[in-house]
């Protein structure tokens, strides 16, 4: 007697409402094989974009911590470059660099947490994420010595950064620098030939270039479909073109690509934060501007290419202390929305893997 | 040769498992924040403000209230306004540290610690006998003249707001009525 199988619709997650990433599939699967998914958001909605609205251009700094809360210091650095766009600032040199350091900082640190969540939702119970987290601690301690926060970190200003580094800043900088390739050459000793790691994810939901164009997917999944797309080489803002760094790209677009585009853009960050201690010299760090900065009319488009693909901040102004439009274009959202095509076919194990390597932070898609 | 990733991998954990710890079990061990740490329970010094609620308009989430009288006393020492009411909501608080900077007479700082649990919430209110009361061991955060100093919250001794101001206190009139008069005057001295 032949089985018969049907269709059965599947819902994943959330457990809770409270947990942090609140993402629920809509997954219809035969057996074990997925058929159609859909992910389904807003479970995180706090209306980050009408918030915006009722505050200084100062105050909605402290709104952009909130949307990627693992890569603060990025979602900082794209608002004040909109803002600074639209009010016709120009932030002194130190402040830039200053900027390109923390950033770049923070572009590691988010990469760590990408790369150690895929391990763990691999089945690398914990080992891989305690050992990307104790790097990411470091990190963090950087982050507290700049600006007194470790994830909610407020640090730049329309105009510069708040304050200048404090002394001890620099030598720490400079341990870190020293230790992370070591650390980086254990991660890679550890799992880029891992036969477990290689069997799960090559060849598994392939993204291709046309596709992921189309989808306008951006960051590293862009990157691991072998677009050398990266808005710091592109469209150069801040001090970017003064500093040598390549795109590394990916061959075939799978979960591999995925995870080993991270590995690689990581050593290129350690690259663009030597070459800046290097070049950076004394100076002010923040432009003299006004508290309530009161931009002429117009609009403002500005964006960065952030750890997760390019974030952009849209801004309107009607001449008042506040934003008249604040739109957000985050990176984690349009990267979701491929998920499904590149599910399709794939077993149940495969697409919280591949969850884990498209890199969504719900707080930046839900906003 | 199959396999030989996952012993070359073994080889980091057994590496790592020879390794000091690099956590610390936290009740017993502390870490000390850094001292731009934006911590809670915020150092206020009266002496030094005027009540001009400019920490209260630049909170983002308008959690500080202000509540003033005139008082008539000294006028031209610039001690136009007696304060009712200072209350931060440090349950609402995130702790983005604005009002210190918005402070043009540096009164405000941040504090340094991190451990204020309260059974209720409405505990967590600071009002302004706690800021009176309070420990002044203020953050260096957005403060360049204690960080100047090497001042460390969780080191050196309570600052006084003679010494914590941007300017030199000569250039402030010291005495108040309220104030203890030994200190005032002599170090108060023009």
């Amino acid at each position: 007697m032949p089985i018969r199988s049907e269709p059965v619709t599947v819902n994943v997650g959330p457990q809770h409402p409270s947990t942090h990433g609140v993402l629920r599939l809509r997954v219809t699967f035969d057996g074990e094989v997925i058929l159609d998914m859909e992910p389904v958001f807003g479970y995180l909605h706090r209306g980050s974009e009408k918030l915006g609205e009722e505050r200084t251009y100062t105050q909605v700094i402290t709104l952009t911590d909130r949307l990627d809360y693992v890569a603060s210091m990025t979602n900082n650095q794209a608002y004040v470059l909109a803002a600074e766009k639209l009010a016709g600032i120009q932030a002194p040199e130190r402040g830039m660099y200053l900027r390109v350091i923390a950033a770049e900082l923070q572009r590691v640190a988010s990469h760590l947490v990408a790369t150690g969540f895929l391990l763990n939702d691999l089945g690398a119970f914990a080992t891989p994420l305690m050992y990307c987290f104790r790097e990411r601690e470091r990190i963090l301690d950087l982050f507290e010595m700049l600006c007194g926060a470790r994830i909610t970190l407020s640090y730049m200003r329309v105009g510069g950064v708040f304050q200048d580094a404090p002394e001890d800043f620099w030598p720490a900088l400079r341990k870190f620098m020293a230790d992370m390739p070591h650390y980086l050459d254990e991660y890679e000793q550890l799992l880029t030939d891992n036969e477990i790691l290689v069997t799960r994810t090559k060849g598994v939901s392939i993204l291709n270039a046309d596709h992921a164009l189309n989808a306008s997917v951006t960051g590293p999944v862009l990157r691991a479909s072998g677009l050398p797309w990266d808005l710091r080489k592109i469209d150069p803002y801040e001090i970017y073109n003064r500093v040598q760094f390549d795109v590394p790209v990916g061959k075939a677009g799978d979960n591999y690509d995925r995870f080993k585009i991270r590995i690689d853009e990581m050593r290129q960050s350690l690259r663009i934060i030597e070459q800046c201690i290097d070049q950076i010299g004394p100076g002010p760090v923040r432009a003299i501007v006004p508290s309530l900065i009161r931009p002429p009319i117009g609009d403002a488009y500005g964006r960065i290419e952030g750890p997760k693909g390019e974030l952009g901040f849209y801004l309107v102004s009607d001449g008042s202390i506040a934003p008249y439009r604040f739109k957000i274009r985050s990176p984690s959202l349009i990267n979701l929305t491929v998920l499904r095509d590149i599910l399709i076919g794939w077993k149940l194990a495969d697409m919280i893997v591949t969850l884990g390597s498209i890199d969504i932070n719900m707080g930046e898609v839900d906003r | 040769m199959l396999g030989l990733g996952i012993v070359n991998g073994l080889i980091v954990t057994m590496k790592n498992f020879f390794r000091k710890p690099f956590t610390i079990s936290y009740p017993e061990q502390r870490v000390l924040q850094h001292p731009r740490f934006r911590g809670e329970e915020f150092t206020w010094y009266e002496e030094r403000c005027t009540a001009c609620a400019s920490c209260a308009k630049f909170c983002p989430l308008g959690i500080i209230r202000i509540v003033t009288h005139p008082s008539g006393e000294t006028p031209t020492e610039g001690d136009s306004y007696a304060i009712d009411a200072f209350d931060i909501d440090i349950g609402r608080c995130m702790f983005c540290g604005l009002c210190v900077e918005a402070c043009p007479y540096d009164a405000l700082f941040m504090g340094s610690g991190f451990e204020e649990a309260k059974p209720s919430r409405r505990n967590l209110v600071i009002t302004v006998d706690h800021l009176r009361a309070a420990d002044k061991r203020p953050s260096t955060w957005f403060r360049p003249q204690l960080e100047a100093q090497g001042y460390d919250p969780h080191k050196g001794t309570e600052v006084t707001w003679r010494d914590a101001g941007r300017e030199h206190f000569l250039y402030h009139v010291p005495q108040r009525p309220e104030q203890e008069s030994s200190t005032a005057t002599e170090e108060g001295k023009p």
